[in-house]
């Protein structure tokens, strides 16, 4: 494949027993593209997002990330992209700065780099002062931005990044962007799930998986002019419901 | 101040610390009976803590308030009875199935689903396919409809939702909006917090809440007009590049994305925006940004939220 793919996927299948919960997905993501992966509750996503980060062994199909095939190379897979999610990222009970050096050992970086590294991402978060403070005390907003950067420590070609705003205030959210962005500027992948439909609007492109396919895919501004939409927003309703029925999908 | 009987919600500064942490910092609003009252923040604002409070679940330092006329404190065990509460987190039994869920609650409060049919059947109705489904079994969405149907089934007079829609997809949070709409028509009094401030339109009046603080209490029409600076909307093919750009441009309030557009703020109040959308084109052609578009626009509730936090904690502003 072509080398500034970094991620390819090609007909990408998992199936539970007799559920099939990604059914034969194909998509790739340019180097330094910002990718919006979209859907509902139970569309597919997660599955979709743990087998492209080695966590889970497709079915069917393959998928390559930064370079390595995701089933037979995992944990090239894993060592070469960053992660964060909503849910959990970084340890309460330790400091911001051993938050910094437990990941900075855990991807084997050396002392120096971690050091200067560290230094560097607090000073452009402006969190030195908070360095030895634990992560628990400080607010919701300026951890994540510290769980971006900490995903980003080790200079990943690919980051995912699983709801990263919920939550968060409109200000703290939108420099969450700019962080995203100063990122992708510098060659960064990044691979973003999100409910806030205005976020959709921020990607370079954006997929929204429907019942384990994927229902949509292209820029914001083609997708709104192809299903003749104003809003990713009403795209995503159209999508996840076709009938208009209010009854939605319990799985 | 007193407690008219038309109001079904009276908080009257009310205080709360966890340890050194000020959770809330003297609130006082008060909620109309048949109201649908939103509480519009991010985490850790001190949304749930001012609902564990109104739900009698949780005793307020200083300050009271009053539910349906009866003190949170004094009159839990009444005031128990006449309300409904959906906690944050699931609150349901993830191992029994969506009947047996709602026949538990019914029956903690001396009930049956079959004498409550008539009032949950619109929330009940989308719920019944799937009865025999474990509750943890179901979508996110599903979820927080079995929950709400929970809260329901002992006929309260007033609704308590706790972010009863963050993490929950778009169109499912549509739909439940929907559900909250047709029990306002009810007459029901509803008070719901939400991180996502476009659910703000959905409700008659929302508090916007920040840091324990109430940043301000009104019709989301009036907050959203009450924003008072010149607003305009800036499209250009390189946003992020454009974004920069016009944070270096003369007048700059403030500029930051919003939805497809960027939304640049100008400092100065009273100033014509056809005016300043002529400057900021020129502005952004000499910057070689020839394809940008800019007009005034208006502003939202999260322009107006935006305007009021100033800078979040510790954080230079947008």
């Amino acid at each position: 494949m072509s080398g500034d793919l970094a991620i390819d996927v090609q007909d990408l299948t998992r199936r539970f027993g007799a559920f099939t919960a990604v059914g034969g997905i194909t998509f790739n993501v340019r180097a330094g593209e910002v990718f919006g992966f979209l859907g509902a509750n139970g569309a597919g996503k997660t599955t979709a997002i743990r087998m492209l980060t080695g966590l889970l062994v497709p079915s069917s199909g393959r998928a390559t990330v930064a370079g390595h095939d995701v089933a037979r190379d995992a944990e090239r897979v894993k060592r070469d992209i960053g992660y964060m999610s909503q849910k959990f990222s970084l340890y309460e009970d330790l400091t911001v700065r051993e938050n910094i050096t437990l990941y900075g050992g855990i991807y084997d970086l050396r002392d120096r780099e971690i050091r200067d590294r560290s230094a560097r991402m607090l000073a452009n978060l402006q969190l030195e002062h908070a360095a030895d403070q634990l992560v628990r005390a400080i607010p919701l907003g300026w951890r994540q931005k510290l769980a971006f950067s900490v995903a980003l420590l080790h200079q990943p070609r690919v980051v995912f990044l699983d709801e990263p705003t919920s939550g968060v205030d409109p200000i703290t959210r939108r420099q969450f962007w700019e962080l995203i962005y100063d990122a992708a500027a510098g060659g960064t992948t990044v691979l973003v799930t999100t409910h806030y439909m205005d976020e959709a609007e921020y990607c370079d492109r954006i997929s929204i998986m429907v019942d384990g396919r994927i229902g949509a895919m292209g820029t914001p501004a083609e997708l709104k002019r192809d299903f003749k939409v104003s809003s990713i927003d009403d795209l995503f309703v159209q999508l996840a419901r076709p009938t208009g029925s209010a009854q939605g999908p319990a799985a | 101040m007193s407690a008219s009987s038309a109001d079904a919600v009276v908080a009257d500064c009310l205080e709360k610390r966890f340890g050194q942490t000020i959770a809330l910092a003297g609130l006082s609003f008060s909620v109309p009976r048949a109201e649908l009252f939103g509480v519009v923040g991010p985490d850790g604002g001190g949304k749930t803590t001012l609902f564990r409070i109104l739900a009698t679940l949780l005793v307020p330092e200083k300050g009271t308030a009053r539910v349906l006329d009866r003190d949170v404190v004094k009159d839990l065990w009444d005031l128990r009875r006449r309300i409904g509460y959906m906690p944050g987190r699931f609150s349901l039994y993830p191992d029994l199935s969506v009947y047996e869920n709602l026949r538990f609650f019914a029956s903690v409060f001396g009930t049956t689903i079959e004498r409550e049919q008539a009032h949950i059947a619109p929330i009940y109705s989308q719920l019944e396919a799937f009865k025999d489904r474990r509750a943890s079994a179901l979508s996110g969405g599903m979820k927080q409809k079995l929950a709400l149907c929970c809260a329901l089934v002992h006929r309260p007079e007033i609704l308590f939702l706790d972010e009863p829609t963050t993490g929950v997809d778009a169109v499912s949070r549509r739909e439940f909006w929907d559900l909250l709409a047709q029990l306002k028509a009810s007459g029901m009094t509803i008070l719901v917090s939400t991180p996502y401030m476009d659910e703000a339109d959905r409700c008659d009046r929302v508090a916007l809440m920040q840091s324990g603080r109430l940043l301000a209490v009104d019709a989301p029409k009036a907050i959203a007009q009450a924003f008072d600076r010149p607003l305009l909307a800036v499209r250009a093919a390189r946003r992020y590049p454009a974004l920069l750009a016009l944070r270096e441009s003369p007048h700059v309030h403030a500029v930051y994305p919003f939805g497809d557009t960027l939304h640049y703020v100008d400092a100065r109040r009273g100033e014509a925006p056809a005016a300043i959308a002529t400057e900021l084109s020129a502005f952004l052609a000499s910057r070689g940004f020839a394809d940008a578009t800019v007009e005034p626009t208006a502003a939202t509730v999260e322009d107006s939220f935006i305007a009021r936090m100033g800078a979040p904690e510790g954080t230079r502003a947008a």
